[in-house]
């Protein structure tokens, strides 16, 4: 379970982020939606621990913790990007199995088992040796999905999932989101597109622009 | 032929000069332009100032004049170098802040988002500068570096002004004694033999890391 207590933001003196309080259950789907400019992919930072908030507090399972400096422990928040971000000089397989070889000090043979595993159930079997470039887009974010699940996160978080996607590829990021509900897995989408957030929504937080 | 067979030993001993202010040049400047690039792109503002001007007095001046100061100018303030290790030293200095402009703009070429994916998947700093982005800058540097490299074996020619007997200056040296332009026809195609062996390995370096994209 993740908890956000008062949650304040500023850029150069300006409220982006003024109080925020959210409760996020185990196994649930919280929504972000707002205008574009509301500071919806600034919250998502900010619990990812990529921007560091100017107050409040973050419980994770109860604990307190800080994104920004949450290193060396099993709190993992993965960040599905709306861009992917993959690594373009690594192939699928070693995207997936980089991070979890380096950190999780596991040997690369049970590594890549769970990374192929994985990768077979987003559909992605055969494509273990391709590079990114030669992936569709929503091969490239699956295997974004793929690279941040094998590093058991506790939350995976997603900034715009279907923006960067053929409409008709909204509906297969769908049923992504909501298999992976199925297995437990505590979600959180940004996104701005009400159709999309209203079908895999638990619960959903609107973030509305603040006056200057 | 004859007269060929006669003046090549000595153009071949004054490549051997132009090979090795050429390769320790390299080996010396590619490594240090890589630390400046960084340095570079630090948050002390001292350090980039200092850079800077490093850069700007390097890349505004001539090889030509460096490779004067260093070797008659430095003594006046008691830093007395050899002929060979004067050339070596304004070559690396020269060459290193051109490496530096280089890795600075490959280094700052890599999105922030590659480092921010690194970070939520909990690289360090040093998994992700080695694993992420050492990788693509240098296949974003590969055709810079390159040009430079070329660039390099022809400005070997200039420590003839410190007197170091490189090959240009054993071309000059016969084509004075001699009266005949024939040893300049030589140096050009040893000169063109050099750089054609680089640019070799050059395509064959962009190659290999042609396999992503």
């Amino acid at each position: 379970m993740l908890e956000l207590k008062q949650i304040t933001k500023k850029f150069d003196g300006k409220v982006i982020l003024d109080g925020v309080d959210l409760t996020v259950a185990d196994g649930q789907i919280l929504t972000i939606v707002g205008p574009s400019g509301a500071g919806k992919t600034t919250l998502l930072r900010c619990i990812s621990g990529l921007t560091p908030v100017d107050g409040g507090k973050f419980f994770l399972d109860g604990q307190a913790f800080d994104p920004a400096t949450n290193r060396d422990n099993d709190a993992v928040i993965g960040v599905v990007f709306q861009d992917f971000q993959l690594f373009p000089n690594l192939t699928v397989l070693q995207n997936v199995t980089l991070a979890p070889t380096m950190m999780l000090k596991k040997d690369i043979k049970s590594v890549n088992q769970e990374a192929q595993t994985l990768l077979e159930r987003l559909n992605l079997g055969g494509k273990a040796d391709l590079y990114p470039y030669e992936l569709s887009g929503g091969q490239k974010q699956r295997v974004a999905i793929v690279r941040a699940l094998a590093m058991h996160p506790k939350l995976l978080c997603y900034d715009e999932p279907t923006s960067a996607l053929d409409p008709d590829l909204r509906h297969e990021v769908e049923q992504i989101i909501l298999n992976l509900k199925q297995q437990g897995m505590t979600q959180i989408v940004v996104t701005h597109d009400m159709p999309f957030a209203e079908t895999i929504a638990d619960q959903m937080l609107r973030v509305e622009p603040k006056q200057a | 032929m004859h007269y060929v067979s006669e003046i090549l030993p000595s153009l071949i001993s004054g490549t051997g000069m132009t090979l090795s202010i050429f390769f320790w040049t390299i080996i010396i400047s590619i490594p240090l332009g890589i630390l400046i690039g960084l340095g570079m792109l630090t948050k002390f503002k001292p350090l980039t100032w200092i850079i800077n001007l490093y850069v700007w007095l390097m890349r505004g001046t001539p090889l030509l004049l460096q490779l004067i100061f260093v070797f008659y100018g430095l003594p006046i303030i008691g830093i007395v170098f050899p002929r060979y290790e004067a050339a070596l030293f304004a070559f690396i200095l020269n060459y290193t802040a051109y490496f530096a402009e280089i890795f600075r703009g490959g280094l700052q070429a890599i999105p922030v988002g590659q480092y921010e994916s690194a970070r939520v998947l909990r690289l360090t700093n040093w998994q992700t500068l080695r694993k992420i982005v050492i990788p693509q800058v240098v296949k974003i540097v590969l055709p810079s570096i390159g040009n430079e490299v070329i660039n390099l074996v022809k400005d070997s020619s200039l420590v003839y002004v410190i007197g170091l007997g490189d090959l240009l200056r054993a071309g000059n040296v016969a084509m004075a004694r001699d009266v005949t332009l024939l040893p300049m026809v030589l140096v050009a195609i040893i000169y063109l033999l050099l750089t054609a062996v680089c640019t070799l390995v050059l395509r064959r370096l962009e190659k290999h890391y042609s396999y992503w994209r």
